[in-house]
């Protein structure tokens, strides 16, 4: 594909400091005002996010592509009604995560995939892995590798908790927009998600614990 | 003092700063004195950081051509209808 009009997260504003300040909001009102190499750009700035999202709800590459693909189609046909009232990333994440769920429900024979099943709050031990890590693995390990860990990791949660980390704490979403994209009440989002984080954790120190610190338990 | 079991019910409103002033004091007195609550802190911390952190890989180029060309047949679309 040429640079033409789709080049890859070039517009902005000069900041003070002499980078360039992505504007979502003119990026957005150029948009809906016809500007198609605008939403281009839009695209460009968000697709990696969609992309990664859709890839860690479905587990799969060909559906995420197809999530990927929806989403942005569904974005340019809709943008009329998109008001601004919340960020375009809201609202694409939004509309990912609706096109991901039905993606889930197809593959499992049109079963609903509820992300609102009970879950039990109890005594179950989320933290049998008491053991510091040996330093920080963002300097350990490499970018790549890191990716690697960090996605089996995910990958290793229930749907219901991954949607929900992956919401929350990597795509950075409040509780509310969260829940609003889930279809959760706010308290099954706080209770899940406290599950995931402790479930990744648990996962995450199995791998970076410093070598011979599993006596540490017992304090 | 807060049981450990009570802690992790808060442990969230921790880690995301969304606690009383109060409330904070309480559940750092808990973390000074339980070592096993204060590395369940410091290593979901450091989870939170380290998938803050790592960047989105790259969309595959081909599926990202599929994307560009699937947009451009929409725009031309729209475009013939007005």
């Amino acid at each position: 594909m040429g640079g033409g009009w789709y080049s890859k997260r070039e517009t902005g504003m000069q900041s003070s400091n002499g980078s360039v300040a992505f504007d979502e909001g003119a990026l957005v009102e150029r948009a809906r005002a016809g500007d198609d190499s605008a939403f281009a750009e839009l695209v460009g700035q968000y697709d990696r996010k969609v992309y990664r999202l859709a890839r860690n709800i479905t587990q799969n590459d060909e559906d995420a592509e197809d999530v990927l693909q929806d989403a942005f189609l569904k974005a340019y046909t809709h943008l009329d009604n998109f008001h601004g009232d919340s960020k375009f990333y809201t609202w694409i994440v939004r509309i990912a995560v609706n096109e991901a769920l039905m993606k889930l429900r197809k593959r499992r024979g049109d079963k609903l995939v509820s992300l609102d099943e009970e879950i039990e709050l109890g005594e179950e031990a989320v933290t049998r892995e008491i053991a510091v890590w040996d330093g920080n693995p963002e300097q350990t390990y490499s970018q790549e590798e890191l990716r690697v860990v960090l996605d089996e990791a995910i990958q290793s949660l229930k749907p219901t908790f991954r949607s929900v980390f992956q919401l929350r704490d990597v795509e950075e979403l409040s509780t509310e927009e969260t829940a609003e994209a889930l279809g959760l009440s706010i308290p099954a989002v706080k209770s899940r998600l406290l599950r995931a984080r402790l479930q990744l954790r648990e996962r995450l120190t199995r791998q970076f614990k410093r070598k011979g610190d599993d006596a540490f338990a017992f304090l | 003092m807060l049981s450990c079991k009570q802690f992790m019910s808060e442990l969230n409103a921790y880690l995301d700063e969304a606690t009383s002033p109060e409330e904070r004091e309480r559940l750092q007195r808990h973390i000074n004195e339980c070592p096993n609550c204060w590395v369940v802190v410091d290593t979901t911390q450091k989870t939170l950081r380290v998938y803050k952190g790592v960047e989105a890989q790259t969309v595959p180029p081909d599926v990202s051509e599929r994307l560009m060309a699937a947009l451009q047949r929409k725009m031309a679309e729209k475009r013939g209808r007005c």
